[in-house]
């Protein structure tokens, strides 16, 4: 709830171990609010990736899985179709979502699979290092593209909202950052419709969050907060690829 | 009342009949005749099949469901097994129960369609990454594949470990009588641990990370405390006529239908010969060779394959008899004749060095 | 005893369907049986065969390398297979596509039986009249218990029933007299 600076029922009381001026703090936080809010936390299970989130099953204070590199979504169908049929979400970032586990996403999605993904779009591989990820901008510098990315070479960003866009099963698909308070509310209630089509049973849900990686991007907290407006946001427009209303 | 079922057919209806209610796979032959079985049984008995975008996405599904505590499988042959095994290590090492079976076929590589054996290396040795064992269940008939599914479900549940019911070609594809009135099987234990919404629960965690050494330490021995127990509990084997053995054939699946044939032919000609037929290949009836080694003066290994169990077969014997080898390999299957003219030879103590290798074409074939 | 069959032909005219007459037949009297066909890309080339193996006690190996009989629906079958025959066995060709070989060791009956599949009014039948000259000859399993198995195999197809036990009795008959045993 806005106002509201207690700790959500939906986290544990564990410290994140995530950088100062990192984003996964937010989105984490405001999962849990909107689990809480929807009263669905003693049913919901959530599944962690790999890759600086790996830990989010140490945060989320629902029953957790942690899967395999990229196959979050796979892991999540089967969750979703075994008997137990939770509410299921995946927290991943992009090298997990877009690089290795690209297949599984489009699969699930092209499925209209009832699951609910949260994707952190940070523009490179935070846990590994700072390597290129398939998010990393052109010209971007990483520890894998140290003279910039050079399209020539390592290819083009790929946009996942774009593409899942033309996906028949995609039920609400959405991009939004956390990188100003106002924007965090609209995010906020853009992962609340997300677990809303879920409980409608409305089928495959995605919120994309671009984030920050001050520690790998080289830059301060406030530093990167501007860098993301001024070069993901054009890069990676805001707003609903796919709206959903209840019938 | 009796009826005729294919060993791929059997492996469907006896998951479902030892309560598997998820099946997640993605094609390859030769198991075809076993997705087209679940595809229309699971839903009549309020199950979930689901086809999957590849083998890494089906292991993975499994993976999400055995975490909710379903009853669970897939199935695939020896190119998507490899591909399952990223998988198969992560439910070993978050310690979760699901069946996968392979119905072996040719190899390496795209190799062919044809039966074969030679996926017992990685079947038995692990296969993925990490200090960890699936117990490896080798049925040779298809009345046996309903049972052994039962078993392998159990064994899953009740050690909350990942077990492998290893086929071939030739077992997916035959048919034989199978009379499933006399199946009665029990419920699958209550999986506390589940991952399925925590309410009135504290939380549960299915994960295989432990980011501190000592902790995955205690984690491995804890496993491997495990791997004894099913040794000791639950080491398979079928012994064929070695009570007075003086040879004796090691063979499993399809071989060892063959073998026995040869067995059968050897003592018509006099010659004691018997067959050990390891049910489970790991753990591996190491101790049923050893016993009929205090009579036995050779032993014969015969396999779809270059030869893997053989090692397994010497290891368990240490050098105290020799261990000789015949195999077909690539999709081709031993000849019955052939290990009768090995038996023969053993008998006149043609060949008498230990580990001499018969392969598939001899030189005098 | 134990019977051991190859069932060899053209994909298409009904040799594992056949062979599972044979084999749900035998099952129907209590004995032990088992059906292994050869499969993959085989099937994709246009042959086609299966083994079946009948027993009074547990069946060692399916595979049928060495056949005791064999039924050739085709002169590729008949060159492949005829050969692997045991000695004393069987050979039973369909002498419509393929002129049966001299006896060399084994029993040799040929049977016109596309003609006589093609007389009952359907081409299809005539593996059933190739497996009842088999049964006639050699009585591995009774005629009633093929019938009954038709019944059991062909059961989606209801209306071909009163053809294909006129085919497989007309086979029969054929195989009792090819016999001596009328």
């Amino acid at each position: 709830m806005p106002g509201n600076f207690g700790r959500p029922q939906a986290l544990t009381s564990n410290p994140f171990h995530y950088c100062p001026g990192c984003s996964h703090g937010i989105v984490h936080r405001l999962v849990a609010e909107v689990i809480d809010e929807l009263g669905i936390g003693g049913r919901t299970v959530g599944v962690a990736s790999v890759g600086c989130s790996v830990f989010s099953y140490n945060y989320f204070n629902v029953d957790m899985v942690q899967a395999s590199h990229g196959r979050a979504p796979a892991v999540a169908t089967g969750l979703k179709r075994s008997p137990a049929a939770p509410v299921v979400f995946t927290y991943q970032g992009d090298g997990d979502l877009a690089a290795i586990g690209t297949g599984e996403t489009i699969h699930a999605a092209a499925r209209g699979e009832n699951i609910t993904v949260i994707f952190i779009n940070n523009a490179n591989f935070g846990m590994t290092g700072g390597q290129m990820a398939p998010t990393t901008l052109p010209g971007q510098v990483t520890t894998t593209t140290p003279e910039g990315r050079n399209t020539a070479e390592s290819g083009y960003p790929l946009r996942v909202c774009e593409m899942l866009s033309t996906v028949e099963g995609v039920a609400f698909l959405t991009r939004v950052t956390v990188h100003k308070p106002a924007m965090v509310l609209k995010a906020r209630a853009a992962v609340k419709k997300a677990f809303q089509v879920q409980l409608a049973g409305g089928g495959f849900s995605l919120v994309e969050v671009l984030a920050t990686c001050p520690t790998n991007w080289g830059q301060t907290p406030v530093d990167a907060l501007r860098w993301l407006e001024e070069n993901m946001i054009p890069a990676y427009p805001l707003g609903e690829f796919r709206s959903w209303e209840a019938s | 009342m009796k009826q005729l079922m294919k060993g791929n057919e059997a492996i469907g209806e006896g998951a479902v009949r030892a309560g598997c209610r998820c099946f997640f796979g993605y094609p390859i032959t030769p198991q075809s005749e076993l997705p087209h079985y679940l595809a229309r049984r699971l839903p009549e008995a309020g199950g979930v099949f689901l086809q999957a975008e590849s083998e890494l996405a089906a292991i993975n599904m499994v993976y999400g469901a055995a975490a909710a505590g379903g009853r669970v499988m897939t199935s695939s042959s020896g190119p998507g097994i490899s591909l399952m095994q990223e998988g198969i290590s992560y439910l070993a090492g978050a310690e979760l129960p699901a069946v996968i079976v392979n119905v072996g076929r040719g190899g390496p590589g795209l190799g062919n369609i044809a039966p074969a054996q030679s996926d017992y290396f990685q079947a038995v040795r692990g296969g993925g990454h990490g200090d960890y064992h699936v117990p490896v269940l080798a049925p040779a008939s298809v009345p046996e594949i309903i049972t052994l599914m039962q078993d392998a479900f159990d064994l899953a549940d009740q050690y909350r470990n990942p077990v492998m019911v290893l086929a071939d070609g030739v077992l997916g594809q035959i048919m034989e009588p199978v009379d499933l009135g006399e199946c009665t099987f029990a419920e699958a234990p209550p999986k506390p641990w589940a991952t399925t919404g925590n309410e009135g629960r504290s939380r549960n965690i299915v994960n295989s990370l432990y980011i501190v050494p000592q902790e995955l330490e205690t984690h491995c021995l804890k496993l491997s405390a495990k791997y004894e127990s099913i040794a000791e509990d639950h080491t398979r084997w079928e012994s064929y006529e070695t009570r007075d053995a003086d040879l004796v054939v090691v063979a499993y699946g399809t071989s060892a239908r063959i073998a026995k044939a040869a067995v059968n032919a050897a003592r018509r000609r006099g010659i004691r010969a018997g067959l050990i037929r390891p049910v489970s290949l790991w753990p591996f009836p190491a101790g049923a060779l050893q016993g009929a080694a205090r009579h036995a003066s050779a032993f014969l290994v015969v396999e779809m394959s270059l030869g893997q169990m053989v090692e397994d077969v010497r290891m368990a014997l240490s050098g105290v008899r020799p261990v000789h080898f015949y195999g077909r390999t690539g999709g081709m299957l031993p000849e019955a004749g052939e290990i009768l003219r090995h038996l023969t030879l053993l008998h006149e103590g043609v060949v008498s060095h230990a580990g001499k290798l018969w392969p598939a074409a001899s030189a005098d074939q | 005893m134990e019977y051991r069959v190859l069932i060899a032909g053209f994909g298409g005219q009904g040799v594992l369907s056949t062979g599972e007459l044979l084999a749900v037949a035998a099952m129907m009297e209590d004995k032990h049986v088992s059906w292994m066909p050869a499969y993959g890309p085989e099937m994709r080339g246009g042959a086609a065969n299966c083994g079946v193996v009948i027993a009074d006690t547990e069946i060692a190996s399916p595979v049928v390398s060495e056949p005791g009989a064999l039924l050739a629906m085709n002169g590729p079958s008949l060159d492949r297979f005829g050969p692997l025959v045991e000695t004393g066995g069987l050979l039973i060709v369909n002498s419509s596509l393929t002129d049966p070989p001299p006896p060399n060791g084994v029993t040799v009956v040929g049977v016109p039986a596309q003609s006589l599949a093609l007389e009952l009014g359907k081409v299809q039948v005539a593996a059933n009249i190739m497996l009842g000259v088999l049964v006639g000859y050699t009585g591995m399993v009774d005629l009633e218990a093929v019938e009954a198995a038709l019944e059991k195999v062909f059961y989606k197809q209801k209306k071909l029933l009163p053809l294909n036990q006129s085919a497989l009795r007309l086979g029969f008959e054929t195989g009792l007299r090819e016999a001596g045993r009328e």
